[in-house]
């Protein structure tokens, strides 16, 4: 188990390293920030100054140095824009996301495992067919546009739902929706399947036989067993589509204030400090949470757990 | 007839590699079972659609698709009132015929996967079948390559990409492929673990064949199925990506008429103009379903073993 976690937190590391590298060759090929900086009256001599200045006349090596240990002090520079230290304007976003993510999890859950217990239970009902096509139609629409139509529906014609903003719980409705549609229909289809499983199992059929109530049956003895694969999966479902592109999807379609629209905003503003940032904290966001749903993951199956003693 | 025991997900042979946790995927609706084997006739016919319009684009579309004329903007379809039979689902705000545009896109949606796919899946399918056939360290250093590749945000990535330079196909292809590769690679190591055990590869070993002509010649054909099958599969999820890159504006670059770029040009006429939207949306939902569905279908019948390998992201 030790090894098993030292080798995964070691390739999350790794996995960041890399991100953190490919950030680094990207600025650095898009040229020399020197350029933006000065206008053209600058001579030879101030191009000269500000490049010392900034770092930029010593070996690539040394420089990609300093640049990781700033990250790793959590020092991203100064936004162009606003020259305010690039972390307050992270800090101040990241609330939204955070908010927007927990919303649409639970809901993604209160939509994935109650419909997947009852397509379980009533297999092959017109409902069944039903959830069939909610958790096909989820992994096959594009977020973005249902957002979009979502907006048309609710916010266009019928008007009873703000078309975007951040505000009460009628602003958080539509993009929670939209944000978790996708991995309601995965765990809509967990859930069915684990519970068939566990359906056929011969202690379900012994509490039957027992004489307990068919919902004590279905809910303590039935869902308690099937949920672990269902809540490992849903977090990490949801880990993996909010931090890989969801929130700036989501939130760029619902004009919600979070880190993923900052990130949008700034490359419009060409404030590439926040672009920089934004991407590393959400890259960095998404790769612990991944290995804190592998951790999780392996302590509560036993199988793993033993594999990596 | 089911296949040997084979841990296609990469894990085997490798008890301490990360656990792949690709749930127990959902197994198909067995209330459908009849449903599902059935041959798709929905997607097949979706699909064949689709490779049509692509391929006849010019000569289907009566408009060109990125010249429109200015005089005839935001003419809804054919059906409302001012609609008119010239725009069967409207213009946009430049006058630009939509039925056009999203006939038109769907070169770019399936031109995008091709490439892209075809790119990953030589990359991928080089890293698993030599990885696979080494095995040892080599193995290990390609499979701890192939962990950190998937473990990429890669919209991320390509938003800094973007950021840097200017949106642009070669870009779009570049980013899904670096995403895409791993997943080859670790379906076909799995497959070659499988294929190496079999006596015709050992007797080409002991005729003194090279590696290299061991590799070609007798395993690929091996694990040209499973190739076929995880192909299909990304399909829909690289006409996804493509569509949200394009949605951001940091895919395929305007004025192309790419489906997502279409979707974000509506944005601002939701209210006035919802068809501008709602359309090149239905057609990607349509591709993607349809191909997602015979992805499953060709699970099913050609290759029993990738059934458990189902999960996507």
């Amino acid at each position: 188990m030790t090894r098993y976690l030292a080798g995964r937190l070691a390739q999350t590391v790794l996995s960041m390293l890399v991100v953190i590298s490919i950030v680094f060759v990207l600025t650095r090929l898009s040229g020399n920030p020197v350029d933006l900086l000065l206008d053209a009256n600058a001579t030879e001599q101030d191009h000269a100054i500000l490049m010392h200045h900034l770092g930029l006349d010593r070996p690539m090596p040394v420089q990609y140095l300093i640049y990781v240990k700033n990250i790793a002090l959590g020092d991203f520079g100064n936004s162009v824009l606003t020259r305010r230290p690039v972390t307050e304007h992270i800090w101040e976003r990241l609330p939204a996301t955070a908010e927007l993510g927990f919303v649409a999890m639970a809901l993604s859950v209160l939509i994935g495992v109650p419909l997947g217990m009852y397509s379980a239970v009533h297999r092959g009902s017109p409902l069944d067919s039903g959830a069939r096509i909610f958790a096909v139609l989820g992994q096959s629409m594009p977020p973005f546009w249902l957002g979009l139509m979502l907006i048309l529906l609710f916010g266009v014609l019928l008007g009873v739902l703000p078309a975007g903003g951040r505000g009460g719980i009628q602003h958080i409705i539509l993009p929670a929706f939209t944000l978790g549609y996708f991995t309601s229909a995965a765990i809509l289809r967990l859930t069915r399947s684990a519970m068939l499983e566990v359906l056929g199992s011969d202690y379900i059929k012994f509490a039957r036989l027992k004489g307990l109530h068919e919902q004590i049956v279905l809910w303590k003895h039935g869902l308690k067993n099937a949920l672990l694969p269902v809540v490992t999966f849903a977090v990490m479902l949801f880990v993996q589509f909010l931090f890989l592109g969801g929130a700036v999807v989501t939130e760029t379609v619902f004009a919600w204030p979070g880190l993923g629209r900052l990130i949008l905003e700034s490359i419009t503003t060409r404030d590439y400090p926040i672009v920089q940032a934004g991407v590393l904290v959400l890259s960095a966001l998404y790769l612990t949470g991944n290995l804190f749903v592998d951790v999780l993951y392996s302590y509560l199956n036993p199988r793993i757990r033993r594999a990596g003693a | 007839m089911p296949g040997p025991d084979v841990d296609v997900m990469g894990g085997s042979g490798r008890p301490s590699s990360p656990p792949t946790l690709a749930p127990a995927p959902a197994k198909p609706w067995r209330g459908s079972v009849r449903a599902y084997r059935a041959y798709p006739w929905f997607a097949a016919s979706v699909l064949g659609a689709l490779v049509v319009c692509a391929v006849f684009a010019p000569w289907l579309s009566a408009q060109s698709p990125t010249d429109g004329d200015i005089t005839m903007k935001l003419i809804p379809p054919i059906w409302m009132e001012r609609g008119t039979s010239e725009h069967p689902l409207g213009t946009d705000r430049f006058g630009r015929d939509v039925l056009s545009r999203i006939i038109h896109g769907s070169r770019i949606s399936l031109l995008v996967s091709l490439i892209a796919i075809v790119v990953a899946g030589s990359i991928g399918t080089t890293v698993g079948l030599i990885a696979g056939y080494r095995g040892g360290i080599t193995d290990t250093l390609l499979m701890r390559l192939t962990d950190i590749g998937l473990s990429l945000p890669t919209i991320l990535i390509a938003v800094v990409i973007v950021a840097v330079s200017e949106p642009s196909f070669r870009n779009v292809i570049l980013v899904i492929a670096l995403l895409l590769w791993p997943r080859f690679a670790r379906q076909v190591r799995g497959e070659t673990l499988a294929v190496k055990e079999q006596d015709f590869v050992a007797l080409a070993v002991v005729a003194g064949r090279s590696s290299t002509w061991i590799i070609t010649r007798h395993i690929f054909p091996n694990v040209i199925p499973t190739l076929l099958v995880i192909s299909t599969l990304q399909v829909g999820y690289v006409v996804l990506l493509e569509g949200t890159l394009s949605f951001l504006g940091v895919g395929v670059p305007p004025p192309n008429p790419a489906w997502g770029l279409m979707i974000a040009d509506g944005r601002g006429f939701l209210a006035t103009a919802w068809w501008i939207s709602l359309f090149p949306g239905l057609a990607m939902l349509l591709t993607v379903l349809a191909v997602n569905l015979m992805g499953d279908w060709l699970r099913d019948h050609l290759d029993p073993k990738l059934r458990q390998a189902g999960a996507r992201v």
